[in-house]
């Protein structure tokens, strides 16, 4: 399981390696819509690390929600 | 442990949409109650997070579950029960440039089960900060006992790998794609839970013997997710996450969500989520007999089951003169009904009739978040 999981972190970099500096097509001042906390899925973390708890004790799958995940022991 | 544990406290940082900054010094205190199935699961929650000189900041949490389950697994093989899980957090950032090192540690810790987690992840902001690339490890060490057997203890491990990449995609879009591998080795199944078998002998047309579960297990998720904030300062949010893992469990998981700001003061949020999954390859709710294979596993949780959630949530945030000491604070209360379908796990509350005839459980949970936030 780790080879591909290093082969992914290389491709996933290797574009960085390539480039400079690029051009944003998003300037800086353009971007007050996104720093609203609407779109903050992490607005309150005490809050969705709760969620993801509820979920991952009573469900077979998870991970891969964004923030951290330290596993279950869902024994 | 006859609940099933995670670890929740790993704080993470808060990656701020603007780059270059870690995010803002607050405080959070909640309290949570999980009520379904049978299982009350209560208490507080607490969340501080500070920063010293822009550059470290140190954020320190602790949580608590009081459960009082009588379940419908304790009620059809074991006795009601109480008992508590405390878990305290404690995680350190340093922001360099535009690159944000997290380190964290998280301690469990139940009559029956203790779990530490350590967890490290780097973060790079890139392209003009229009791209947040975090890569994540965690690694935890599990200690499992068994009520009234002292003789007994067994150990889990478990590592979890994790990608995580953010893009503003235009001025009103994020899009975000996260890959989490998680493996596991030990012990990994419960000292109490039972399977049931087939057995002519009984009255009931069945019996039990313990669970066997695999020493291993590894799996995957993979999650694509875009938020959109549309004029009068709405959002819309989308998230697909599929599973897979080496017991042959295959997951889907949908959500979409509404979250409405108005008045500088209020939001307002509302979302559905529904998930669906195969079972493992070792479940079942009735074995055609006793030790009917190596592995044995009546857990719901594993089997082919479904939930759906409508969650609403409502969000004021003011200035109180009694609490100067806060740039703001807000106050939050989240309120969740979620339904539990089981497709191959069935409700042996219902007596009388032929072994594996029994209707399908299924139940609905209420679940409530109070919280205080301030900022300062």
């Amino acid at each position: 399981m780790r080879r591909p999981l290093a082969a992914l972190l290389i491709v996933l970099t290797l574009p960085v390696a390539g480039c400079g500096r690029v051009e944003p097509w998003v300037k800086p001042y353009e971007r007050a819509q996104l720093e609203d906390p609407i779109m903050d899925r992490d607005r309150d973390p005490v809050s969705s690390s709760y969620v993801r708890h509820v979920y991952e004790t009573r469900e077979g799958a998870r991970g891969a929600t964004g923030g951290v995940s330290g596993g279950c022991g869902c024994n | 442990m006859r609940h099933a544990i995670a670890t929740l406290l790993l704080l993470a940082p808060a990656p701020p949409i603007a780059a270059d900054m870690l995010a803002d010094d607050r405080a959070d205190v909640m309290y949570h109650r999980y009520d379904g199935g049978g299982v009350t699961v209560d208490g507080p929650s607490l969340l501080v997070r500070k920063k010293f000189a822009e550059q470290y900041a140190v954020t320190a949490g602790y949580y608590l579950d009081m459960v009082s389950s009588a379940s419908i697994d304790v009620v059809t093989t074991a006795s009601p029960y109480s008992e508590e899980r405390s878990e305290y957090g404690l995680g350190f950032e340093y922001l360099r440039g535009k690159t944000t090192y997290d380190l964290g540690f998280s301690s469990s810790k139940e009559d029956d089960y203790e779990a530490n987690t350590a967890r490290f992840s780097i973060s790079q902001d890139m392209f003009s900060d229009l791209t947040t690339v975090s890569l994540s490890f965690a690694r935890g060490w599990d200690k499992v006992y068994r009520q009234g057997d002292e003789a007994f203890s067994e150990k889990a491990d478990r590592r979890v790998y994790g990608i995580d990449i953010s893009q503003i995609a235009t001025r009103r879009l994020i899009v975000g794609l996260s890959w989490d591998t998680v493996t596991e080795e030990g012990y990994l199944n419960s000292p109490y839970r039972s399977v049931r078998y087939l057995d002519p002998a009984s009255a009931s047309g069945y019996s039990y013997e313990p669970e066997r579960y695999p020493g291993t297990r590894t799996g995957s998720a993979v999650a694509l997710r875009a938020r959109y904030n549309f004029p009068y300062r709405f959002a819309l949010h989308g998230e697909y996450r599929y599973y897979a893992d080496d017991w042959d469990i295959r997951a889907h998981t949908l959500e979409v969500g509404y979250t409405h700001g108005f008045a500088d003061r209020w939001i307002v949020e509302a979302r559905y989520r529904y998930h669906t999954q195969e079972g493992a390859d070792f479940y079942s709710d009735l074995f055609p007999r006793s030790n009917f294979q190596d592995y044995l596993a009546r857990d719901k949780e594993l089997s082919t089951m479904s939930s759906q959630t409508f969650g609403f949530g409502l969000s004021y945030e003011f200035a109180a003169p009694w609490l100067r000491f806060l740039e703001r604070s807000s106050v939050n209360l989240k309120y969740d009904v979620i339904r539990y379908d089981y497709d191959d796990f069935r409700d042996l509350r219902y007596t009388g009739l032929e072994a594996g005839d029994e209707p399908l459980y299924f139940f609905d949970a209420n679940v409530v978040q109070l919280y205080f936030s301030g900022w300062f």
